[in-house]
């Protein structure tokens, strides 16, 4: 579903052919590593980002992912070097240690969490842009890119950089699935996973250091600022399609990917497009469609069954409204005044009467009156038999 | 004449003290059950009920006492105990089944890396069956009323298989045919020989229900059968003047006594 825009992006900006691209997605070296790239970060960061998700923890992990910047910084400042693993630990210590402060702040004051988050996400981000700044001056590191992690750029990404994302998602994905059920009861009742005699400190600490490697992974291609949405969009979209766990990862690991895919190369692509709000915009497309049409939870869904209750109700009012009519006169087929129908109706009266006399239950006759049909008669007589049992149930 | 006496005792605490914030909501609070009872924990809010069951379970960290269960410390991976926890206390929308919900009851025994079971499912399906809602076992949780979904916790509660069971508030929002079928299920675990001990509300059924009974307000008031335990002058204790006028019936009960 990305796709279509992605490759109207291609044609107009760049003017490339679509059969020139299509070639340079097999041939090209460069855009092999970038989509690969943000295929292991869309998965990675999709099935832990359920996890956030479903424990309420959406705001921490964009505090995690601010808290993630002096740690990169620093690294660079006391290392002198800029390679990934470097510069990732860096991250990863940052944003572990933001982490820490929220528990610290929530549980040894009376700060409530939200304002903690706030607290660690501003002071984290703040600290982490004057050290970036600091770095960018330095006769030493006028190349050494640094910016690019605020807002991310997947065209920057080389193969070393993949070969260590790879190697972080696999080490996630891996302790996510043996310690499967842990994490799924941890989640859904803390309290009694503790009273089974899990060890729920340990698995606290390590969901949540798995929470801060897949967003340390998406550092390079996403940026600290947009990270959190990598982590929540496609887990809330994939919420809305299933009601089990396992499916649930899984979508929001295959919308996750895509959204990475095609924003990473949409971004290399277009020259100067940072990567991290161009995600954002395919990850918008996947909430907003999700949200509205999924089954059983999307709105336009809730919004189709409530239009056919209300149908229902005020069809069959009408045919009681009938029925008690009729039962003035000794005709029970007499017809009568719309007007008169209107008076004591539910609103909507020419749709409901159309729906009436399409379903063969009521009749019109001149100057709009209307009786009822013999079917409908039946009909009416059973509905309120029903509505009386409902009653008295 | 101490009602404990020569009696096996499940779970004895001894100066049991909680505390959130520098306010107790538990003080030296002496509690013992005997093995083998239908026993209930009554008090009005705020009463540390569920902090004492928290406390046992190893849940929250006492400031001061010693918890013993079967005269041990307890290790929660000694499974002794079932743990039925408020319904309010579980996000109901979580993506899962009736099904998946109870066999979570035997995730501690299960082991790392290891999923369920045919036979874990077996188990589970059986313990659905004990508390009526087999019909339900592939139904998504968040369609289930109130009753439901402590029917189910209990279910969850019995594939533990544990000779001790505490329960927060097992009656709390159910209608009055899941109460009576809820208090069959405790009695036929009490026939089995386990301590079913229960945060309980309603003073009305505290008598039909239970025989032992543990009247607390931060401090114990008093402990032992509940014959004994519920006169006025107790339940003055543990609610004030507020409870005087639930009790009219066993003024003269307790004067036959």
């Amino acid at each position: 579903m990305a796709g279509g825009p992605l490759f109207w992006l291609v044609l107009t900006v760049r003017k490339v052919r679509m059969l020139e691209f299509l070639q340079s997605l097999t041939v090209d070296y460069t855009l092999r590593v970038v989509m690969l790239g943000a295929v292991v970060l869309g998965i990675t960061a999709g099935c832990l980002g359920s996890f956030a998700v479903l424990r309420q923890q959406s705001l921490l992990g964009d505090a995690i992912a601010h808290a993630t910047l002096p740690g990169v910084g620093l690294a660079f400042l006391i290392t002198q070097n800029k390679s990934p693993i470097v510069l990732l630990a860096g991250a990863a210590a940052a944003g572990w240690l933001g982490t820490l402060f929220v528990k610290v702040i929530t549980e040894a004051t009376r700060i409530k969490k939200d304002a903690a988050l706030g607290i660690v996400l501003s002071v984290f981000f703040g600290f982490g842009l004057v050290i970036i700044t600091i770095v960018q001056r330095l006769p030493t590191a006028t190349k050494a890119g640094l910016d690019k992690f605020l807002f991310g750029n997947a065209a920057t990404l080389l193969a070393s950089d993949v070969k260590l994302m790879l190697a972080l998602s696999g080490t996630v994905l891996l302790l996510l699935f043996l310690f499967w059920k842990e994490f799924k009861v941890l989640v859904f009742d803390h309290d009694f996973a503790q009273s089974l005699g899990l060890k729920v400190h340990r698995l606290d600490i390590l969901l949540t250091s798995l929470i801060v490697i897949a967003i340390v992974i998406g550092l390079q291609t996403v940026g600290v600022v947009l990270m959190s949405a990598m982590l929540v969009a496609p887990a809330a979209s994939a919420r809305q399609w299933t009601d089990r766990l396992s499916i649930m990862v899984l979508l929001s690991a295959i919308f996750g990917a895509l959204a990475g895919l095609a924003g990473a190369l949409t971004s290399s692509l277009v020259s100067r497009m940072p990567t991290g709000p161009t995600i954002v915009i395919y990850l918008s497309v996947i909430v907003a469609f999700s949200l509205f049409l999924a089954p059983h939870r999307g709105l336009w869904w809730d919004w189709l069954r409530t239009q056919k209750n209300r149908k229902r109700m005020q069809t069959t009012t009408m045919l009681k409204n009938l029925l008690l009519f009729s039962e003035i006169r000794t005709d029970p087929f007499h017809p009568h005044d719309i007007a008169a129908l209107n008076a004591i109706g539910r609103g909507a009266i020419n749709k409901t009467m159309a729906d009436l006399q399409k379903r063969g239950w009521a009749k019109q006759f001149q100057d709009n009156r209307w009786a009822l049909t013999p079917q409908g008669l039946t009909m009416a007589k059973q509905s309120l038999e029903e509505f009386e049992k409902e009653i008295l149930a | 004449m101490n009602p404990l006496e020569n009696m096996a005792l499940a779970i004895d605490t001894t100066d049991l003290t909680v505390a959130y914030h520098e306010s107790p909501v538990l003080w030296d609070v002496d509690f013992q059950a005997p093995q083998g009872v239908l026993l209930a924990i009554v008090g009005p809010n705020g009463a540390g009920k569920t902090s004492l069951i928290k406390a046992i379970l190893g849940l929250i960290k006492p400031a001061a006492g010693r918890i013993l269960v079967f005269g041990q410390r307890f290790r929660p991976e000694s499974r002794a105990i079932g743990y039925v926890p408020q319904r309010g206390t579980v996000d109901w929308d979580f993506p899962t089944n009736v099904l998946d919900v109870v066999m979570m009851g035997r995730y501690g025994q299960l082991g790392w890396i290891k999923r369920p079971a045919k036979a874990d499912r077996q188990l589970a399906m059986e313990c659905l069956e004990k508390v009526g809602m087999a019909d339900f076992h592939n139904r998504q949780i968040s369609q289930l009323s109130g009753g439901q979904q402590q029917r189910v916790f209990i279910a969850r509660a019995f594939i533990q298989d544990a000779p001790i069971y505490l329960m927060d508030e097992p009656f709390a929002g159910v209608d009055a045919a899941t109460e009576r079928s809820i208090i069959d299920l405790l009695r036929e675990l009490k026939k089995k020989g386990k301590t079913v001990i229960c945060v309980h509300h309603d003073l009305q059924t505290l008598k039909d229900y239970f025989e032992w009974v543990m009247l607390l307000n931060i401090r114990r008031v008093a402990l032992g059968k509940v014959n004994d335990v519920l006169t006025q002058g107790n339940l003055r204790k543990a609610y004030g003047g507020r409870a005087a006028f639930l009790v009219g019936a066993d003024r003269q009960e307790g004067a036959n006594a």
